[in-house]
């Protein structure tokens, strides 16, 4: 385990997150274990409300800091438990060690303040070496090139930058301090179909040079599948399967909320002349049911399924992990 | 059989401060009784504007619509608010078109009683019809648009379009606004409708894989021109614009190979500005093939196949 554990640069172990209201308590996230090693790339995929989001929260310590709450579980980053590291100590991490870039890509930009200064911001923040200005200017103009930025548009303001060009600003303030991991929440989800193409081609270009980890979150399997080489499915705060992105994406045997998914999504080959969508909508997060989370969307509901929160069970002899009763006997371990 | 909408060198431009912004320009488009033409482009490119001067929310620059055999355009505005009537439109985000200071029960009512379609005593059976077409529980009748998920909000949308009983519907990105799961839901529910009724739909996304399904023939647009139009299966079995084909490339395909695979043509570049735009091909700017015939003039639909319509140079 010692030796496994120098590769491995997030470790998230049953996880919990809560929402507190005065009215209610939201159960975003129940029970969440991640490891990703170092380059490699996980795709979050799941509807809105899955707890995608609040699990990257979790891992920058970002929390809504009045309601949200991690209840139980560790999140371990380079085998450093963060949950109880000092906010001073988080900072450092934050930018450096982990970056996270957001969906709408204007609202995580100063609209005053122009680019290149934002970027340097960022370089600044964590600055060990000292660096001049015309150093900190350089980097600049590298970071924009890097992203396919003409450098000499760092005096441009965000506005007049087109949403792409945008997105492509954030990543290159994200990457700018060279984080092992990045965190993309939805990244492509606001922009247009050929601008999302090049965007995710640049995505997968610097992945490939700078080797960074990187969790994408998105809706979409063809956004995971372009960018990951593991997926994980999530359902009602919880990792429904698990596998690498062969297993998830092209395998047969799936959990019966990853084949619903499948059948909404109408297909560009197929001529199939009916959606077969999933019946129902998401359970209440509030009062979730407390069984297995899906059953009562489910077409393969048991008794068992109702009563028991099923286990995590390994399929055949790769890495996917389906957490289903279906596969409690027989099949798995 | 004649058209049930056809739509004739439809032009509309918005004056902006520097000039005039070509919103559509030029788009002939005709839709048969029964069926559904998709119109799929990227924002900007004036799929929503289309949609909203064909039902009379704007009022056209120039061209004709031709509804039923009646040119809108011209017929006295009696007649033109009588066929309105079999016009109607489902929007794009069930949270900004509902009112929310109304319930479901009244959302329902709300055209039926303006439009007198029926008697304020008879109101409440009709609402409850809808409400069955639509596939809303009767519980909900009273309920406000804040209880429930945007599924079924999306379901008043439609209901409250039904609610004259329409020939032709423009849905203005449906789904667009819906989780995966619930997209499937409501596609479902537009095509049972369209089967039961005989419904004709414009059908505005930007979403290929979901225009595939629904509709019957596509319309590409590309910064308010049409750049191709066929039916659906013969645009994603034979592309010509070169549009066409960057768009369907662009796909992210929920297959692992799509990560191995090169991104050879992804095309480069953006949408230019719609203010005042150059004559010839829009797409032009970005285009890999573009010459200075591309340029020289306006370049018209051609049919290069029978039903096959394209813009482009590339087919003379």
């Amino acid at each position: 385990m010692a030796a496994a554990s120098e590769s491995v640069l997030l470790e998230i172990e049953d996880l919990h997150v809560v929402y507190q209201t005065d009215l209610s308590t939201v159960y975003a996230v129940n029970g969440v274990d991640i490891r990703l090693d170092y380059g490699h790339t996980l795709g979050l995929v799941g509807e809105t409300g899955a707890g995608k989001t609040t699990v990257a929260l979790s891992i920058l310590r970002l929390l809504p800091e009045r309601t949200g709450r991690v209840s139980r579980g560790t999140i371990r980053i380079k085998g450093r438990d963060i949950m109880t590291l000092p906010e001073k100590e988080m900072r450092e991490i934050r930018g450096q060690t982990v970056s996270m870039i957001f969906q709408d890509p204007m609202s995580a930009l100063n609209p005053v303040i122009t680019v290149g200064d934002q970027i340097a911001e960022a370089i600044l923040l964590h600055d060990k070496q000292g660096l001049t200005r015309v150093q900190v200017e350089e980097r600049v103009e590298e970071m924009l090139q890097m992203v396919g930025i003409e450098p000499e548009r760092k005096n441009g303001y965000p506005h007049q930058f087109s949403g792409g060009m945008q997105q492509r600003v954030v990543i290159s303030m994200a990457l700018a301090c060279n984080p092992d991991l990045l965190i993309a929440d939805e990244p492509t989800t606001a922009l247009d179909v050929t601008i999302q193409a090049q965007v995710l081609a640049m995505m997968r270009r610097l992945q490939e040079e700078l080797g960074t980890a990187m969790i994408v979150i998105s809706h979409d399997f063809g956004v995971v599948a372009e960018t990951c080489d593991f997926v994980a499915v999530m359902y009602a705060g919880e990792i429904v399967e698990y596998g690498t992105a062969e297993e998830v994406l092209d395998g047969n045997i799936h959990h019966p909320y990853t084949v619903g998914l499948f059948g909404s999504i109408p297909s560009l080959e197929s001529d199939a002349k009916r959606l077969s969508p999933i019946e129902g909508l998401m359970p209440d997060p509030t009062a979730l049911p407390p069984g297995c989370k899906f059953a009562p969307r489910c077409p393969h509901r048991m008794d068992v399924c109702t009563e028991q929160k099923p286990d995590t069970y390994l399929i055949g002899d790769g890495d996917l992990k389906i957490m289903c009763h279906l596969f409690g006997e027989g099949t798995g371990k | 059989m004649s058209p049930l909408l056809e739509i004739r060198n439809l032009k509309k431009y918005f004056e902006v401060r520097n000039g005039y912004l070509h919103a559509v320009d030029g788009v002939n488009l005709s839709i048969e009784e029964g069926k559904t033409l998709g119109v799929v482009g990227e924002s900007g490119c004036g799929k929503t504007t289309l949609g909203r001067t064909v039902i009379g929310l704007e009022t056209p620059t120039s061209g004709g619509i031709i509804f039923n055999g009646i040119n809108l355009m011209t017929c006295s505005q009696k007649k033109r608010r009588e066929l309105r009537k079999e016009m109607q439109m489902i929007f794009q985000d069930p949270y900004s078109s509902l009112n929310p200071r109304m319930s479901v029960q009244e959302l329902i009512a709300e055209p039926l009683l303006v439009n007198r379609v029926c008697s304020s005593r008879a109101v409440y059976e009709k609402t409850a019809d809808l409400m069955d077409m639509v596939g809303l529980a009767q519980r909900l009748a009273s309920a406000y648009p804040h209880e429930l998920d945007g599924g079924r909000r999306q379901r008043i949308g439609v209901a409250r379009a039904l609610a004259q009983n329409p020939k032709f519907i423009v849905c203005d990105e449906p789904v667009s606004a819906l989780d995966v799961s619930i997209q499937a839901q409501i596609l479902n529910l537009l095509m049972d409708l369209q089967e039961a009724q005989g419904l004709t739909y414009l059908f505005i996304t930007h979403d290929l894989s979901v225009v595939r399904h629904i509709s019957d023939d596509i319309a590409v647009m590309y910064l308010g021109k049409c750049a191709e139009l066929c039916p659906s299966k013969l645009l994603f079995k034979d592309p010509r614009h070169p549009y066409t084909r960057a768009l369907l490339s662009s796909i992210p395909v929920p297959k692992s190979s799509s990560r191995r695979k090169p991104r050879t043509n992804i095309i480069r570049g953006e949408v230019v500005s719609p203010i005042n735009p150059k004559p010839g091909c829009r797409f032009a700017p970005r285009c890999p093939h573009a010459t200075e015939a591309c340029t020289a003039g306006d370049i018209p639909l051609k049919e290069v196949a029978p039903g096959h319509y394209v813009a482009c140079v590339l087919e003379d």
